[in-house]
């Protein structure tokens, strides 16, 4: 039976309470009547011999690229770049769909006598993954080769000694990229694209550049330009990336792009309620989630973020494409609006959100105001084509538990963020334009970044830079739930229950809004007509 | 007359030590030294001093201090008994050629007012606050009015000074302006006197009176690069920026915030967690407006190598770690009182500067409550809480009988709203 497609609920006396995610943990709400649910299409059929399809896709390439095999060779210098722990989420049962392909790149690397390889994560200014982390991605068999020789490394955007300047493009952006990436006579970039912003050239232009590259693009001008960042067409973000992407060719830089979609199976079958239809809960599946919901009630906040960020999804590969930049982009892009585009018609007043516990920067770590507002209004917001789920105007309302706590290890520069540029102003322009070339250049951070597992120091303003493009459009935002004086010094509203939200939101839209629920996860995109 | 009489009483001192301990501080003065009581005026000690009556006299951290009990053994030669306390003192002249004159004491006891002819070497600078003098002369030892059993002080309906102590307050200046000159005077020199180079990172410890009056006179005479003020209550905090701080942060936040204005590295065990237990850089210069052990040593914790710390508050007796101190050379520095300060326009007394202060920074929005000086317990224990209470100075108005009290400033109450979107 093939998957049935995403639908858009509308809510009438009958309909069951909808399921809202509450950071680490989940309730039910009860919707007026009228109010609209989207769900995402169910997961995608998986590839019948992935292995087999990874194969196929090496030496069937699209584009304008010739099959992997011809174009390796001995003597030459092979460089792997991965996607790092922001992608997938959760994190996905092993093999992770990077050890599948790196394995048959590195076998066809052999069997063409290729010696000098090295395996590169893709952080941009992420956070160094841990042993552990890039075990489970890579798999034992690659870790334990390469890690122990230094051939497993980590892009470091600050070690000006392995960072090459290829130029400008013709807007004047520099591109500074991976000494070795850029000098390699192959650089292969092995991709997840769990969402459609993901991929195409953003993979290498970003994964592998600093911030005197990154800060073309991640700043509020390009984000505000970008209508959504998840439609590449019209988004700034993409555009500038793409023209790093030409330039990096141009300067002779050879990449063979390989990119992969999963299916949103996101969560394993103890728990699959979180993503079944509530109207469709089995006996067991309400069992389930009455049970998790209490002893979750009980559980101290620390420990519940544990058991959580041990969830594996059980995410399977729906199709895998390599060869050219831009035709893999293409054909990755169709097989990711296969799987997460609902049609919606019309724009609304409201839209609610119940934001889960993980983000791509709260991988194993704690989920800070600074990031429930970028998962809230950067990314769900953005999970549009053509027009934004809410109207110019409107109010989203997310439910979020937004403790004012961080993870000093991972984030030491969103506390300063939070607690002393936050305290200033939430006005983008001027966090910008006062705070963020101190913090990008801070000594410390730059420290942190390089030798612990610390995101780097400008990491949190682009986070909130994602916010621009809501926060310009929308006319309040209200955290449910939230920890009231974390929520204020964002800039939004507290409110303790979804009634009061809606309450306080009639301010703004009026006492007959029309309601819209984004239903994830899992992931969709909306295609507002 | 009506005075508030501080007698010399172990037991009692004791006691009070014991009740602020307790009940918090300033909660120690109903069973503590200080009474209410009728007493005779003081005497004119000599033909240059006048007899004054009070109009506002406010309430200090260092008065609390020694209510509770709390304030060093090191004064015990440089007061006398019983005194009667207040030393922010605006008060009417009554006789003599500067008859009906309003007034704010400049409280110092120096070699003038004590008949000195040979000043000390201070005293001829005009550092009267460093005087050597202040237990000798024709007057009871007493480092200021508010300290000396001869002058009588603030907190009572009459108490004598010395015309050298005596500075006309002009007609458009307010009463509660009047009162803050002499904590601005206190903020002035201390901020003149540290010698903060152009472009500094200077960080303020407490918004109290005191710390509030400093940052506005850091603002107003010297040219930080950076000026962060650390206020622990939503009043306080929105004053400290109303008067020139360039960034508020919280107790818990000074850390950071040092680390961060300075482009400092930091040290955590173990390495490299994103905590910080020390920074191996600093602020240039701490000026600590509270006194405590806590404040000291968080003092130390954010000074660069090199930089210096001034000690505007009154401290107490103190266990402290003094490597810091020793391995990174810093310089701790006291500022007490007033006397000259060096201007770029040439030597200014203090108390002129305080004066322009207290005007251009809007000073008397700090007075928030008075007292008669019969709820004096109330007044104190109000001061002692003040940041809780979104308070600043509480000051004793001697026009008040009985139970009356009133609340000064639409700034008393309300909390910190950030604006929403």
């Amino acid at each position: 039976m093939s998957p049935r497609p995403g639908i858009v609920l509308e809510v009438d006396r009958s309909t069951p309470a909808t399921l809202f995610w509450h950071g680490e943990g989940f309730g039910l709400e009860t919707l007026p009547v009228g109010s609209r649910v989207i769900y995402a299409p169910e997961p995608l059929a998986a590839l019948k011999d992935p292995d087999a399809a990874i194969r196929h896709a090496l030496e069937h390439p699209l584009g304008d690229s010739a099959p992997l095999s011809s174009l390796l060779r001995p003597g030459m210098r092979l460089t792997i770049a991965f996607d790092d722990v922001s992608l997938p989420l959760p994190p996905m049962r092993s093999p992770d769909v990077r050890q599948r392909v790196i394995e048959a790149v590195l076998d066809m690397a052999a069997a063409a006598g290729v010696d000098d390889v090295i395996l590169i994560a893709a952080l941009a200014l992420h956070r160094r993954m841990t042993d552990d982390e890039l075990r489970h991605a890579l798999g034992s068999r690659i870790f334990d080769a390469f890690a122990p020789h230094g051939l497993l490394q980590q892009h470091d955007a600050e070690d000006p000694a392995n960072l090459v300047h290829l130029g400008q493009t013709d807007e004047g952006e520099d591109v500074e990229l991976n000494r070795r990436a850029a000098e390699s006579d192959l650089l292969i970039y092995v991709n997840i694209n769990l969402v459609a912003m993901d991929g195409g050239h953003k993979s290498v232009a970003t994964g592998l550049a600093s911030y005197k590259s990154l800060r073309h693009h991640h700043n509020v001008r390009t984000m505000r330009a970008s209508r959504s960042f998840m439609d590449m067409h019209r988004s700034q973000l993409h555009t500038s990336n793409w023209r790093m992407g030409k330039l990096i060719a141009d300067a002779g830089v050879k990449v063979f792009q390989i990119e992969t979609t999963l299916n949103n199976d996101t969560f394993p079958a103890e728990v699959r309620f979180l993503q079944r239809r509530e109207w469709e809960w089995s006996l067991r599946d309400r069992a389930s989630f009455y049970a998790a919901s209490r002893a979750l009630a009980r559980t101290p906040p620390e420990v519940a973020r544990r058991i959580f960020h041990s969830v594996q999804a059980p995410h399977e590969m729906t199709s895998v494409q390599a060869g050219e930049v831009g035709a893999v982009h293409d054909r990755t892009l169709q097989q990711v609006h296969r799987q997460q585009l609902v049609e919606v018609k019309g724009q609304t007043d409201i839209l609610t959100m119940g934001l889960p516990y993980i983000c791509p920067y709260n991988v194993n770590s704690i989920m800070n105001p600074i990031l429930v507002a970028c998962l809230g209004l950067g990314y769900f917001f953005n999970l549009y084509r053509n027009k934004p789920l809410v109207r110019e105007g409107g109010v989203v309302i997310m439910s979020h538990p937004t403790p004012w706590a961080f993870n000093p290890v991972h984030h030491p520069s969103y506390i300063d963020f939070f607690e002393q540029v936050l305290a200033e102003t939430t006005d983008m322009l001027e966090v910008e334009s006062k705070y963020e070339a101190a913090f990008a250049t801070d000594p410390w951070y730059i420290h942190l970044y390089r030798t612990s597992y610390a995101y780097h120091g400008v990491h949190p303003f682009y986070m909130w830079y994602w916010c621009a493009h809501a926060l310009e459009h929308v006319g309040k935002v209200i955290v449910v739930g939230g920890d009231r004086a974390a929520v204020r010094r964002l800039g939004f509203a507290p409110a303790s229950t979804l009634a009061d939200a809606l309450e306080m939101a009639s301010d703004v839209v009026g006492r007959d809004p029309t309601i819209t629920h984004m239903h994830a996860p899992p992931l969709m995109l909306a295609d507002v007509q | 007359m009506k005075a508030l009489v501080f007698e010399r009483s172990l037991p009692r001192f004791a006691a009070s030590r014991v009740a602020s301990a307790l009940a918090g501080t300033g909660h120690g003065v109903g069973v503590g030294p200080l009474e209410l009581r009728e007493v005779d005026p003081p005497v004119l000690p000599g033909s240059d001093w006048v007899r004054l009556r009070p109009r506002l006299a406010g309430i200090c951290g260092s008065d609390i201090a020694t209510l509770d009990g709390r304030s060093s053994r090191y004064f015990e030669h440089i007061v006398s008994f019983p005194f009667v306390p207040g030393h922010e003192i605006v008060a009417d002249v009554l006789g003599g050629d500067l008859d009906g004159c309003r007034v704010v004491v400049e409280p110092v006891l120096g070699c003038e007012a004590r008949g000195i002819r040979e000043f000390c070497a201070a005293c001829r600078e005009g550092r009267k606050g460093s005087c050597e003098r202040i237990a000798f002369g024709s007057l009871a030892p007493g480092l200021q009015t508010g300290y000396c059993a001869d002058t009588g002080g603030g907190w009572s309906m009459s108490l004598v000074a010395h015309l050298s102590q005596l500075h006309e307050v002009p007609v458009d200046l307010t009463d509660e302006a009047a009162v803050m000159v002499e904590p601005a005077a206190c903020a002035v020199h201390a901020s003149c006197s540290a010698g903060i180079e152009s472009g500094a990172s200077v960080l303020v410890l407490g918004a109290g009176t005191l710390g509030l009056c400093t940052v506005a006179a850091l603002r107003a005479f010297c040219r930080p690069g950076t000026l962060v003020a650390v206020a622990k209550h939503p009043d306080q905090r929105r004053l400290a920026r109303d008067l020139g701080a360039d960034q508020v942060v919280g107790p818990g936040e000074v850390m950071r915030a040092a680390r961060r204005l300075s482009g400092s590295l930091a040290l955590s065990r173990p390495h490299d967690t994103g905590q910080i237990e020390r920074l191996a850089g600093g602020v240039d210069v701490v000026l600590d407006c509270v006194g405590s052990p806590e404040s000291l040593e968080q003092s130390l914790a954010v000074t660069r190598p090199g930089g210096q710390i001034v000690l505007v508050g009154m401290p107490g007796p103190v266990r402290l770690d003094l490597a810091p101190l020793w391995q990174r050379e810093i310089t701790l520095r006291g500022a007490y009182a007033y006397g000259v300060e060096r201007r770029p326009e040439g030597p200014r007394p203090t108390f002129e500067l305080a004066f322009e202060l207290v005007r251009v920074a809007r000073l008397e929005r700090l007075v928030s409550a008075r007292y008669p000086l019969e709820r004096f317990e109330e007044a104190v224990a109000h001061a002692a809480s003040a940041g809780r209470r979104a308070s600043v100075k509480v000051v004793f108005d001697l026009s008040l009988k009985g139970a009356a009290a009133r609340p000064d400033q639409a700034h008393a109450g309300g909390r910190e709203e950030e604006p929403t979107k």
